[in-house]
């Protein structure tokens, strides 16, 4: 398939609500679940080196 | 090599850490392959045009929120029968990337039936059957959160995982058993996939990426998990501090 131009590409043949609506979603989720992710693990190690500290008696 | 080893938390844990930016990776070639072979080789569809090109995130996401399913359902049933500590950890760690994958598989293809069908919704056996298998994770993910324990939320959720399984058929064999609007099966194990071979190369590219990058995802959950039910643990509270 060649696209004869980004207008064109975007376009998709005039679905492109369609496919776009759906490619945008698909990959913004998958980005927002790699966010939270990153996230949950900065947030539980930052819980857990604050018991660790209270827990030996320090801060 | 000696599985047993990684069936420990403590063991599995850096493992899976070394593991996750590898099939992230995988994932990101695959889905760049994919998206290119999908866009730009793939031939328009005499009947469709364009708007059959969300095939290539539709099949792949639908495949993964049944294979997930099986597999969050293998793990939890391995918990419930042998008390495994990680074999719980795993399921509720591959929940909810199985329950994204599943709304994926609907939400694309309500933008794919609209324009092919003529609505967004229909409330035919597969689209049902999908549905279902989405309140399935949820239904999964609220028990377990709405348990205190973890390893009696770990048993909890294993039944209802389990008794859940028998939906995965239904889902799969639903357009053979019913009249349903939603096409059957274009590539089965069988016959000879009914799509041209570029349309199937790139919907097979894009799964592979897909499924590289559940296994990431759900690594990168299971480590969060791990760290969270094992904080008392020496090794966690190791890790917490940091490399010395």
């Amino acid at each position: 398939m060649s696209w004869g131009s980004w207008s064109e590409f975007s376009a998709m043949g005039g679905y492109g609500f369609y496919v776009w609506g759906s490619y945008l979603v698909t990959f913004g989720l998958v980005a927002a679940e790699i966010a939270l992710l990153a996230l949950r693990k900065r947030s539980t190690l930052a819980r857990l080196r604050l018991h660790g500290s209270a827990a030996r008696g320090e801060r | 090599m000696n599985w047993f080893k990684y069936s420990s938390p403590q063991t599995f844990f850096p493992l899976a850490g070394k593991l996750v930016p590898w099939f992230g990776a995988l994932a990101l070639v695959a889905c760049a392959a994919g998206l290119y072979i999908g866009f730009f080789r793939a031939p328009t569809d005499a009947q469709q045009g364009e708007a059959y090109r969300i095939i290539f995130i539709h099949v792949p996401a639908a495949w993964m929120s049944m294979f997930l399913y099986l597999v969050m359902a293998f793990w939890a049933g391995l918990g419930l029968g042998f008390n495994t500590r990680l074999s719980g950890m795993m399921a509720s760690a591959i929940a909810p990337t199985g329950a994204l994958f599943t709304f994926l598989a609907l939400w694309t293809g309500s933008f794919w039936g609209k324009p092919t069908w003529g609505t967004w919704w229909v409330w035919d056996a597969r689209l049902t059957s999908e549905l279902i298998l989405l309140f399935l994770y949820f239904g999964f993910m609220a028990l377990q959160a709405a348990i205190d324990d973890p390893r009696r939320a770990d048993k909890a959720g294993a039944v209802l995982a389990l008794v859940g399984v028998v939906n995965i058929p239904i889902i799969y064999f639903s357009v053979k058993w019913w009249n349903t609007l939603h096409q059957g099966a274009s590539v089965s194990l069988t016959k000879a996939p009914t799509m041209a071979a570029t349309m199937l190369t790139g919907m097979v590219v894009m799964a592979f990426g897909f499924w590289f990058y559940s296994i990431a995802a759900v690594l990168m959950r299971a480590r969060c998990i791990m760290l969270e039910r094992e904080r008392a643990s020496e090794w966690v509270v190791e890790y917490a501090k940091g490399p010395a």
